[in-house]
């Protein structure tokens, strides 16, 4: 992956009368990464790739596409980029293969160039044997492969996608994320949109956290961590209570925080690395065996809560009820 | 090449979707039959052959006024309300490749359904002496602004029941203001105005002029006027879609 940038966003906002769904929003996405928007249901996800793509017009700002302005020149922009949109909306009465090769010929591909791709992507994503099926007979999960599929036919350098694990079974969304891996090993920039941090943590090379229509953190999944945990932790699981060294370990380390945990446990927190050995010398000394020492760093989960203040609890909710519902 | 490409398959797309679905069909050729039985008997008390070519212009303008601005409703209201639609806006093609393709299913299928009754009554009585190339042209433009027509209304509404209300409010009154089988002459005064305002009365009187021989104003004039309508009527469409789509 190199450093350039294939997509820059400045101060991009957009308003519904009064009601602001994007907030002058700035970011960019590097050539051949993955890029993830995480945020809650209405953070203005969808708003931004809405205008991104060209579906919806900016109150303000700039887009800047593959060195196109992608709006005032959407049509170029939209020849480079494919659109996964977060509804599956391919033609019911037309079957997995016809839609395929429809949307390539959108895009100015000839017969048999769209036929033969349109075949290998049935294949690809395992939709080969109802490849002769009409779209609205097919699950919400092969609608949503089709629907991708659809969406890289004409090869795009850029695919955006909006949410497209929401709503669908496990094991359609792991073959879509490990899809969007291969995508990007190919040479394919992705944009995705979630409200998954699973798809976050998984997938992304950088995120961006995404809350009332404002940008509260960009990162990769170190930085965004770093940001928020100061310093290192180190637990150690003993086969003693330690309550009795509690004083002692404190002075031993000053500089270090020493919180004693349940069972057995013993954290060690400091800004700088800790050096294992002293550590386990003065236990092995007292006679304590230790059986783990390890680094614990907060998930995404936790980064994601300590920064938009917004609860787990509520991410998942809507995870249950099975994602966007509008 | 890639335009043509795109364009093209839209238009077969529609034509594979919907306009070669039986119902739609048969909608075609059942309206204007019916409608040509309910005229005879009407004027008649019973069948009068000699009547047909008389009304053969206005059910010719009628089926197509009929089957274009019904199937614009289902085209495009359809796909915007499933979303699929966007798909069309996404794709790399001009806005205008995209509604000429989407209008030119509606303005073959209107001159499809303008020559079924031209089919029927070549059954009952003599066609010849006509200039084929005249009604096509005239066919041609009534097919054109009545597109426009249904492509006006279907931008403007958001559901098909909404589209297919808006164009009956539009449609039922042309059939009668715009000369298709009552002469506009015989209208009240008050009323004659408002036939000059819709399209349907040019491309009705140069109709009425290739196959009965009489009309009121001049084929050139007539052609002048359904030609500014369409230009007209293309650009307002293109400005609404602009406004209206892209939100
Ligand atoms: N067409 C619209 N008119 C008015 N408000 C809208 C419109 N589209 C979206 N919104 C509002 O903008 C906010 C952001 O919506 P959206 O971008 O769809 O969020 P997300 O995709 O992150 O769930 C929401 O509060 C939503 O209600
Ligand atoms: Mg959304």
């Amino acid at each position: 992956m190199n450093n350039k940038n294939i997509v820059t966003v400045t101060n991009l906002s957009k308003l519904y009368g009064e009601f602001v769904a994007v907030n002058d929003i700035s970011f960019s996405i590097r050539k051949g990464e993955i890029y993830g928007f995480l945020g809650p249901n209405g953070a203005g996800k969808t708003t931004t790739i809405n205008m991104m793509i060209g579906l919806a017009r900016p109150t303000g700002g700039v887009i800047n596409i593959n060195g196109v302005d992608a709006v005032k020149n959407v049509k170029k922009a939209q020849s480079i980029i494919g659109i996964v949109p977060d509804e599956s909306n391919l033609y019911d009465e037309m079957d997995g293969f016809d839609n395929l090769c429809f949307c390539g010929a959108l895009y100015g591909m000839r017969k048999a160039v769209r036929e033969k791709r349109a075949r290998e992507l049935l294949e690809q994503f395992d939709l080969a044997k109802v490849g002769k099926r009409p779209f609205k007979a097919y699950s919400k999960g092969m609608r949503r492969k089709l629907t991708i599929a659809a969406g890289i036919i004409h090869q795009p350098e850029i695919l955006f996608l909006d949410e497209p694990t929401t709503g669908i079974d496990v094991e359609s969304a792991r073959q879509i994320r490990q899809l969007l891996i291969t995508l990007k090993q190919s040479g394919t920039t992705v944009f995705i949109t979630t409200h998954y941090i699973e798809d976050a943590e998984r997938i992304c090379d950088r995120i961006a956290f995404i809350v009332g229509g404002n940008i509260v953190a960009v990162g990769t999944i170190q930085e965004l961590m770093e940001s928020v945990s100061h310093g290192h932790t180190i637990e150690l699981v003993t086969d003693s209570n330690l309550e009795l060294y509690s004083d002692e370990l404190q002075t031993l380390f000053s500089g270090c925080t020493v919180k004693m945990g349940t069972d057995h446990t013993v954290s060690i927190v400091s800004r700088e690395a800790i050096p294992l050995l002293p550590v386990l010398q003065y236990l092995n000394d007292k006679g304590i065996t230790v059986f783990e020492a390890k680094e614990v760093r907060p998930s995404l989960e936790d980064v994601f809560v300590k920064i938009t203040g917004i609860e787990a609890e509520k991410l998942r909710k809507e995870r249950e009820k099975g994602g966007a519902v509008k | 090449m890639k335009t043509w490409i795109a364009f093209w398959n839209i238009l077969k797309k529609d034509i594979q979707n919907y306009y070669l679905k039986p119902p739609n069909i048969s909608w075609g050729i059942i309206f204007p039959l019916s409608w040509t039985l309910m005229q005879l008997i009407r004027t008649t008390g019973s069948v009068n052959i000699s009547d047909i070519k008389q009304l053969l212009p206005g059910l010719m303008g009628m089926s197509v006024l009929f089957g274009t601005t019904s199937m614009l409703a289902v085209t495009i209201t359809f796909e915007r309300r499933g979303r699929s639609f966007d798909r069309l806006l996404l794709a790399p093609i001009s806005l205008s490749t995209l509604v000429i393709a989407k209008l030119s299913g509606a303005i073959l299928f209107g001159l499809f359904n303008a020559f079924v009754p031209v089919i029927f009554a070549a059954f009952f009585i003599d066609l010849s002496g006509i200039n084929w190339g005249a009604v096509f042209l005239a066919v041609f433009f009534i097919a054109v602004t009545s597109t426009l027509l249904g492509l006006m209304i279907a931008v403007s509404a958001k559901e098909i029941f909404e589209a297919q209300t808006f164009s009956n409010f539009f449609r039922f009154p042309m059939l009668f203001l715009c000369g298709l089988f009552l002469p506009i002459n015989s209208l009240p005064i008050f009323l004659r105005p408002l036939s000059y305002l819709l399209p349907l009365t040019y491309g009705t009187d140069l109709l009425n002029r290739t196959i009965i021989g009489t009309s009121m104003l001049s084929p050139m004039l007539n052609v002048i006027v359904l030609l500014v309508f369409s230009i007209v009527l293309f650009k307002y469409c293109q400005y609404n879609i602009r406004k209206k789509w892209i939100l």
